[in-house]
């Protein structure tokens, strides 16, 4: 029983938020890759993408909820996500248009776009606090609980509950669809293969006749519905603040360099890795301990190797030290 | 066919190009040589669109293509194959030459979704052509192996390939006896040979093999330092001053003399 105990409590509070921020970090780094390895340069405005992507459909949200439209027990955001796509696309492909399509016809060197990204990044920041405001906003609405903990454990007699959030729910199963979608789309479609072609070996797609701009398109509207659907799933399940998605630019740059960057197994791989290491290192296994072990030794601590503060190092150390053993990334980067 | 007048490509102060001019005729395989250096593969990448010129003027059947980007110049039938051969390295070898003809239907957003059937129609033309080149250049059982695979010198023929997927009208071949093998060499030889006959493919080639080129290629074009030196056919090129000069350098040029007696 005390295994169970254990188990449960463990579920609880590292395997579950860890697989729903996996799959979170997944998605944000897919993006990323995405980017990579078709556009050829590491695109730090990600992070504030996502941000625009998630107020675009919080925006939507706020509408659908006052005119009385929502999807009952599930969040009206996944009804505003198709909206919020479709914005943050128009925005990423006016960027494109505007910006980085002057640095392309200039063949600028990546670190040229890299640094354009920047720039770009802090555009974004300010667009998104400009609209919604720096602070944090709410729009989770319908059922917030799976399985509550209370009823858990009524219904289990056991002594732990184990709480399952819807929020962690839709991440979970969006982002399984969302990834065998992608997954099908580049490796089956003519348009995800010409994408992969062009990723592969540029010169060559270009001199077999494939339309370069299109292909650019169709990455930079892929990448707003990741973009997008990361956010919102994060914000569903943390909370919208701008300023936690100028963070999260940190672990999903790790999480996509891990797996090897330009490589979509790899980003999801990643995100998974580097998702729960942080939550494991900063979770205290006092209790899971106590179960475990017999009574004598009971920990006095927290059993806490790293305080909660420090997560983001988490992901430093993994990146150092996974490419000290492989520069590459885990899967080998730089193609689709 | 393709008429080049007085082309010049700078890098920086280097003259890579220096005022070349030069026709191809149609239905011809021509033959561009020259000592390493002499600008060669500059001209191709000059003439399919990866860099744009610094001076000069590129017409094709009268049309001016100068600097158009390589994929329109490829819908106007104008292809090109690499020095080292380019392959898409995750893709079998099918799949590589099914990529060809850009701007198909598959190519949008909007048919991946509503346009299935027409695209399902397309990759079984293309499907099927892909396999009658595949067996055309003797590589049918490499149909279904990862590209990255293959030997160079399949690699090569799967270049040449590449250009059979779409109707061609002219085709420049850079190195494509480079690293080849010479029963390899002759299957390559042939194929361009049959091509030329049966599809009215024109074809440059720029190669090293004197024997190579003296089986396939009428006329033969030799340029050094940028320029053209000299045009006609092999043997003329051979007995040609300049052209001895250029590839021997002066000194060793009067030793030939010396030792032939001329």
């Amino acid at each position: 029983m005390d295994l169970l105990n254990a188990f449960i409590a463990l579920s609880n509070f590292v395997l579950i938020p860890g697989i729903a921020y996996g799959s979170q970090l997944a998605l944000g780094a897919l993006g990323v890759t995405l980017i990579y390895g078709i556009l050829r340069f590491s695109n730090f405005a990600h992070g504030d993408t996502m941000a625009f992507g998630a107020m675009a459909t919080i925006m939507v949200t706020w509408l659908l909820q006052s005119w009385g439209i929502s999807l009952g027990p599930l969040p009206t955001a996944l009804l505003a996500l198709p909206f919020g796509i479709a914005f943050t696309a128009l925005l990423l492909l006016g960027t494109d248009r505007v910006i980085y399509r002057f640095y392309r016809t200039q063949k600028s060197p990546p670190v040229i776009f890299l640094i354009v990204s920047l720039g770009v990044m802090f555009i974004m920041n300010g667009l998104v606090r400009f609209i919604i405001g720096p602070g944090d906003q709410r729009f989770a609405d319908g059922e917030r609980f799976i399985i509550r903990a209370r009823e858990f454990k009524a219904w289990t007699g056991l002594s732990e509950g184990l709480a399952f959030k819807t929020s962690q729910g839709i991440t979970v199963i969006t982002a399984v669809i969302v990834v065998a979608w992608l997954f099908w789309f580049l490796n089956k479609t003519r348009t995800g293969k010409s994408m992969r072609a062009f990723s592969d070996n540029e010169d060559l797609a270009l001199l077999s006749g494939i339309n370069p701009e299109r292909v650019v398109t169709i990455t930079w509207i892929l990448v707003a519905a990741l973009a997008t659907i990361a956010g919102v799933l994060y914000g569903l399940d943390k909370g919208f603040k701008p300023f936690t998605y100028f963070q999260l630019l940190l672990p999903i740059f790790a999480a996509a360099i891990v797996g090897g960057l330009g490589n979509p197994l790899g980003a999801i791989t990643g995100g998974f890795v580097i998702a729960f290491s942080e939550v494991t290192i900063t979770y205290a296994f006092k209790k899971v301990l106590t179960y475990i072990l017999p009574d004598s030794l009971d920990p006095t601590g927290l059993v806490q190797l790293l305080s909660t503060d420090y997560k983001f190092a988490v992901s430093f150390v993994i990146l150092i030290i996974v490419l000290l053993f492989k520069p590459t990334g885990l899967f080998k980067g730089k193609a689709l | 066919m393709i008429v080049v007048d007085g082309l010049v490509k700078k890098f920086g102060g280097f003259h890579a190009v220096d005022g070349a001019s030069l026709s191809i005729e149609k239905g011809t395989i021509t033959g561009l040589i020259g000592p390493n250096g002499a600008g060669k593969t500059t001209l191709f990448n000059v003439i399919a669109g990866v860099h744009s010129p610094t001076a000069g003027r590129v017409t094709m059947q009268g049309e001016d293509i100068t600097g158009l980007p390589p994929h329109e110049l490829f819908h106007k039938g104008l292809l090109r194959t690499f020095q080292i051969a380019h392959e898409f390295s995750s893709m079998t070898c099918r799949e590589n030459l099914m990529m060809v003809p850009g701007g198909q239907s598959g190519e949008t957003l909007w048919n991946t979704w509503f346009g299935r059937k027409r695209i399902a129609e397309e990759e079984r033309a293309l499907r099927a052509k892909a396999d009658e080149v595949l067996e055309f250049l003797t590589i049918e059982h490499l149909s279904e192996q990862r590209a990255g695979e293959i030997s160079g010198g399949q690699k090569k023929l799967l270049e040449l390939g590449r250009t059979m997927m779409v109707d061609a009208k002219i085709v420049f071949l850079d190195e494509v006896g480079a690293g080849v093998n010479r029963t390899l060499l002759n299957t390559i030889g042939d194929a361009i040979v049959r091509l030329n006959k049966e599809r009215d493919y024109t074809f440059v080639v720029i190669e090293h093999d004197m024997d190579f080129i003296g089986r396939i290629c009428d006329p033969v074009i030799c340029m050094a330092e940028g320029k053209v030196l000299a045009e006609g056919t092999l043997d003329e090129i051979k007995a040609n001053e300049q052209v001895i000069e250029a590839y021997l350098g002066t000194g060793l040029k009067n030793k030939v003399k010396e030792e032939t007696g001329a």
